[in-house]
């Protein structure tokens, strides 16, 4: 169990929060504008990346705030911890 | 004549206090402080077990949680028996019962002792060959193998003990209580940190307390006198916390670990009532100094498995520590120094040392000259090439080993004795490092793993990070800590020691030594207690596995209750050797939490019984509970599921409950839906991108159905929405999907909207409601109400009034999910219990009825409402359920638009919502049941299944609702649901059973 520093709460136990995939996936503006191919791509597409990952968090059991981590999926090592809106420190 | 095996007293036992126990039925005696195994081996029994596959006989191999063989039963009767305990660890007391395990019908007959004979059909793989011999060979026999194969047997009644759980947040964790975990402990806590220090065993100061030699001195003590006084003196430093019988299991990342505190299994079962038996330790440490020592490795050669074989150091603690002697003609067998120091310990007690077999040619230190002025023979360069003595060793043949020691030369000599001690040097306990995921590196020097890259702020030291002598211990501990804890020279806590320490470190390393019997000939145990052999690892890979882990499953070595704590690095040389690849690059197995066994009781605390989960009572939960409502649980919701009278069972509560609400009127605790209250000036265009209908011209006052989907066009959710004002709604979801919709809705105005104004607030707890229906609801309610104008006109359906009942403020929904007149009235949650009392009240002369969840369910089955979750299971489509109507072809966008018209989900062969009635109408369907069409084909096609199923008093026949591939076009058609014993003719119909025309909704 690792620790995340919830950039409104600050250093919390894993458990408090509840992971939400990968980051920085932009819901299309116009999805009836798009091809099947390319909603699928939206809707079912993620990395699962071995190594530096950009992933959505949620502070579920304290302020309920998303934000964004930048970790290590092969340590469990985070790197960063931003904002939702902010570009990646990283 | 009765052997004298108490030698001397020791420190640690008190032998004015006698204690005792039964083993196999038989009293015996110790003193306190012996183990079982150290009280067995006083009275001479080494045979306590017999090996998992071979039904071998065993005996007890060492002194510590690294135990493979002597894993006994405790107590007979449950709920105290406990099985897979090791008798190495067992702190005796008055009344202790141990048993033996895995033998039949005892451990000196045992009839799976057969299987040794057989042995040449059990080889590496044997249990998966084993199904593959005739079935008929199997049914034979099962009976049999399941009779006598299994690690003891487990409790059957209820854990009687009490289990905590306890979080420790601290800065420095020192796992591990010998000679290098006590002085990190003292250097940490001396220099400010808050410190915890655990040791498994009862006593700190882990093997060098009990070190009293000559040969082994700091600052010109002896180093068990050293340590002793160094162990008092942290006692008593106040920011210190000292932990003994706490074994750490788990060692995860961000330093945290798992520990279990025994706090009473050392004490009879009499003065264990009330107190907490384990406690399961939840540390969270800044720095973590890993102190856990190393285990001394066995030799692997023919026959090394008999009773009365011990490693050589265990055999050094009983006599040093417990002052046992495990036997009266002992003989050692080593490639290195270590057995020196046990035939030292055993010489200055008396106990006798026949000989010395030591692997290596030549050997030069001070401790073999003590040994050899003693007139111990020595066999320098020679190998044990086999053992006798079926239930205790007695006989040795040992050889000369050729120079390249693949061989044996020369001619045999045979050696008597009754206890055999064996060392192959040291292998460091790395299992919690590794766990950690820290990676580890080979030193060829001696042939050991050690710690190399740590992945969270910790360090191994001591033995476990390879230093095996005493002095590099006292040379490089203190040295690594000061780096570790950034300490500055002027406030070092030690300063150069003055060492002797007589061990060289000189080892010669053969992972398999010969015998002179060809290999198939011998056994040679590697993993003593999953009895696998050198020959099977060998033939494993012969048969062609090749990774380290595949040969670990194939042959099960370190597959068992030790995780080959013994062996695994024998088994690894082996295969490195025969495959001739590096050690280095072969890499270790995984070892895994826990690192011994923890019962099923600590790892579960107090989450026992009514604390398993947290569990949710409506406001009104009371008056079901006396009014002796069967209840089922939804989500964590404890919700009233019928309400019998008069010895009803379940079908009859349910039928009368169903009529009652159709005829006259029912009431229903409404408590538990999911209730948000949303607002802001962007409400209206939140809930139209939510929702698949349209929102913004619904009227204040009015209320409406909504469908909530996934982005991938599957029903996720669905509610009735009220708007309260302009910029103001109340939303309410599923029981079950409550949290789930909150969350949803937060995601997407946190990350895909947040330029919307909008506020949600969960108010599930905050409103009791009560749903009042049937044709006479309308005089109920106007008889709690009587100022309220509940004319179709002003109050019709699907709208909403605000009101009072005395000061009491009401929201009264006009809302129906049963299809009869029906009012939801919403209070606030603590004065839901009296106003549904008043509800009973008014409505006792138009009988009005309470009915649980099971007639809300059938009632809106007859009306084809469908329930999300049951009718629907993620895979349906708002289009499936025939609800067309609600998706808006308007709207531009909601969530999970685009998705309706992906190929996949415009398939007409998609599974649909369809009404299904049986030929015969007293038949009821199950739920879950498949349909099909045609079952004279084989596979046959499964066309869909049955989803809800009642028998509908109010239609006087059994209706159903189902999914069936392309259903919607199917109305009229027979289709067939095959069920074990018969199959049943059923009719695709229209889902709503009920007056389709909604006549009684505005009656
Ligand atoms: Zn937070």
């Amino acid at each position: 169990m690792f620790l995340i520093n919830c950039p409104f709460c600050g250093e919390r136990e894993q458990s408090e929060f509840k992971a939400g995939g990968e980051a920085h996936i932009v819901r299309p503006k116009q999805p009836t504008e798009l091809s099947d191919d390319e909603w699928a791509e939206y809707l079912f597409m993620r990395k699962n990346i071995k190594g530096v990952q950009y992933e959505r968090w949620n502070h579920i059991h304290g302020c309920r705030k998303w934000f964004n981590i930048v970790r290590d999926t092969s340590n469990d090592e985070i790197k960063a911890v931003y904002k939702m809106g902010e570009k990646p420190p990283i | 004549m009765k052997k004298k095996l108490r030698v001397k007293r020791s420190k640690h036992i008190d032998e004015t206090y006698k204690i005792s126990f039964k083993f196999n039925g038989k009293l015996y005696y110790g003193f306190k402080g012996d183990t079982l195994a150290s009280a067995l081996l006083a009275n001479d029994i080494h045979l306590v077990g017999r090996s998992f596959k071979y039904h071998r006989p065993r005996g007890i191999m060492t002194a510590g949680s690294e135990e493979p063989n002597a894993i006994v039963q405790l107590h007979k009767i449950s709920p105290w028996t406990e099985p897979n305990v090791r008798a190495t660890e067992v702190e005796i007391y008055e009344g202790l019962e141990a048993s033996s395990q895995n033998c039949w019908p005892s451990v000196n007959f045992d009839i799976g002792g057969i299987n040794n004979f057989l042995s040449p059909l059990l080889p590496a793989g044997f249990y998966y060959k084993t199904f593959m011999w005739p079935a008929s060979f199997w049914e034979k026999y099962e009976y049999f193998i399941r009779k006598s194969a299994g690690l003891g047997k487990s409790p059957t009644k209820p854990d009687p003990d009490i289990y905590e759980h306890r979080y420790i947040h601290c800065d420095v964790l020192v796992i591990g209580a010998g000679i290098s975990g006590i002085i990190s402990a003292k250097t940490a806590a001396k220099n400010g940190f808050k410190t915890l220090l655990v040791d498994e065993k009862p006593y700190l100061g882990g093997s060098t307390i009990y070190q009293n030699s000559e040969y082994f001195k700091i600052n010109n003590q002896n180093s068990g006198s050293w340590l002793e006084k160094e162990i008092n003196e942290i006692k008593k430093i106040e920011n210190l916390e000292i932990k003994t019988r706490t074994s750490v299991a788990a060692y995860h990342g961000y330093n945290y670990l798992l520990a279990r505190e025994n706090l009473t299994d050392y004490l009879p079962i009499e003065r264990r009532k009330n107190k907490t038996r384990h406690k399961l330790l939840k540390i969270r440490a800044k720095k973590v100094i890993t102190a856990t020592g190393s285990i001394e490795r066995p030799l692997i050669f023919n026959n090394n498995d008999r009773p009365g074989i011990l490693l050589s150091s265990a055999i050094k603690k009983y006599a040093d520590l417990f002052g046992v002697a495990c036997g009266e003609k002992n003989i050692l067998f080593t490639n290195n120094d270590s057995a020196y120091e046990t035939a030292i310990s055993l010489i200055q007690k008396g106990i006798n040392v026949e000989a010395i077999v030591d692997n290596r040619e030549e050997v030069d230190s001070k401790l073999i000259y003590e040994v050899e002025k003693n007139n111990v023979k020595i066999f320098k360069g020679h190998t044990i090439i086999n053992t006798y003595g079926y239930r205790r060793i007695n006989k040795i043949s040992i050889m000369q080993l050729s120079k390249d020691g693949q061989n044996v030369i020369g001619s045999k000599i045979d050696l008597l004795c009754d206890c055999l001690g064996i060392s192959g040097g040291w292998t460091p306990a790395v299992h919690l490092f590794t766990q950690s995921g820290g990676k580890l590196k080979f030193r060829d020097e001696d042939q050991v793993f050690i710690p190399n890259v740590y992945p969270s702020d910790q360090i191994s030291v001591g033995a476990c990070n390879g230093d095996l002598t005493l002095n590099s211990i006292l040379m490089n501990v203190p040295k690594s800590l000061k780096d570790f804890l950034n300490i500055k020279d002027k406030d070092n806590v030690y300063e150069n020691f003055d060492v002797l320490s007589s061990y060289n470190n000189f080892k010669r390393n053969i992972w398999l030594l010969p015998s002179d019997k060809v290999l198939g000939k011998t056994k040679s145990f590697v993993d003593y207690q999953n009895d696998a052999t050198a020959k099977d690892i060998k033939l494993a890979l012969r048969e062609g596995f090749k990774s380290i882990e595949h040969v670990k499953r194939y042959t099960t070595t370190g597959m068992g209750t030790d995780q080959g704590k013994l062996g695994n690095m024998h088994a690894l040389g082996i295969i490195a050797e025969t495959s001739e690849v590096k050690m280095g690059e072969l890499g270790t197995t995984t070892f895994r939490p826990p690192y011994t066994p923890l019962t099923f009781g600590t790892i579960v605390g107090r989450n026992v019984g009514e604390y398993f989960d947290a569990y949710r009572k409506t406001p009104i939960h009371e008056w079901h509970v006396k009014n002796s409502a069967k209840f089922e649980n939804v989500g964590q919701w404890k919700r009233a599921w019928y309400y019998p009278k008069n010895n009803e069972n379940m079908f009859q509560a349910v039928q009368r409950e169903s009529k009652a609400a159709r005829e006259s009127a029912g009431i229903l605790d409404a408590s538990t839906l999911g209730k948000i209250d949303i607002q802001g000036t962007d409400a209206s265009e939140f809930l139209n991108r939510v929702y698949t209908n349209a929102w913004s011209k619904l009227q204040i006052g009015k209320c409406r159905y909504g469908l909530m989907l996934n982005e991938d066009g599957m029903v996720y959710d669905d509610g009735v929405t009220t708007r309260l004002g302009e910029n103001h709604y109340l939303m309410t979801t599923t029981t079950g999907g409550a949290a789930n919709v909150l969350g949803k809705l937060e995601d997407y105005l946190q990350t895909e909207w947040p330029e919307l104004d909008v506020y949600l607030t969960s108010v599930t707890d905050h409103f009791a409601t009560i749903s009042v229906c049937g044709p006479n609801s309308k005089k109920i309610i106007s008889g709690i109400f009587p100022g309220l104008d509940l004319s179709d006109k002003n109050f019709p359906h699907m709208s909403f009034k605000k009101t009072k009942i005395g000061k009491i403020h009401c929201r009264i929904m006009r809302i129906s999910f049963t299809g009869e007149q029906s009012y939801e009235i919403n209070v606030q949650a603590n004065f839901g219990k009296s106003v549904w009392e008043k509800c009973m009240e008014v409505g006792k002369n138009y009988n009005i009825t309470p009915y649980g969840t099971e007639t809300m369910h059938l009632l809106r089955a007859e009306k084809g409402f469908i329930i999300i979750g049951q009718d629907t299971d993620g895979t349906i489509t708002p289009i499936d359920l025939q609800m067309d109507w609600i998706v808006s072809k308007k709207k531009y966008d909601f969530i999970g638009k685009r998705s309706l018209y992906r190929s996949d989900t415009i398939r007409g062969d998609r599974k649909q919502l369809v009404g299904l009635l049986t030929d015969n109408p007293n038949e009821i369907l199950e739920e879950g049941a498949q349909i099909v069409a045609d079952i004279n084909k084989s596979p046959i096609e499964m066309l869909g299944h049955v989803t809800s199923s009642y028998f509908s008093p109010n239609l006087k026949k059994s209706i159903a609702l189902g999914v069936v591939k392309g259903g919607k076009n199917m109305l009229g058609q027979k289709l067939i649901i095959p069920m074990e014993n018969k199959k049943i003719n059923v009719t695709i119909t229209d889902p709503v059973f009920l007056d389709k025309e909604n006549k009684r909704l505005n009656a």
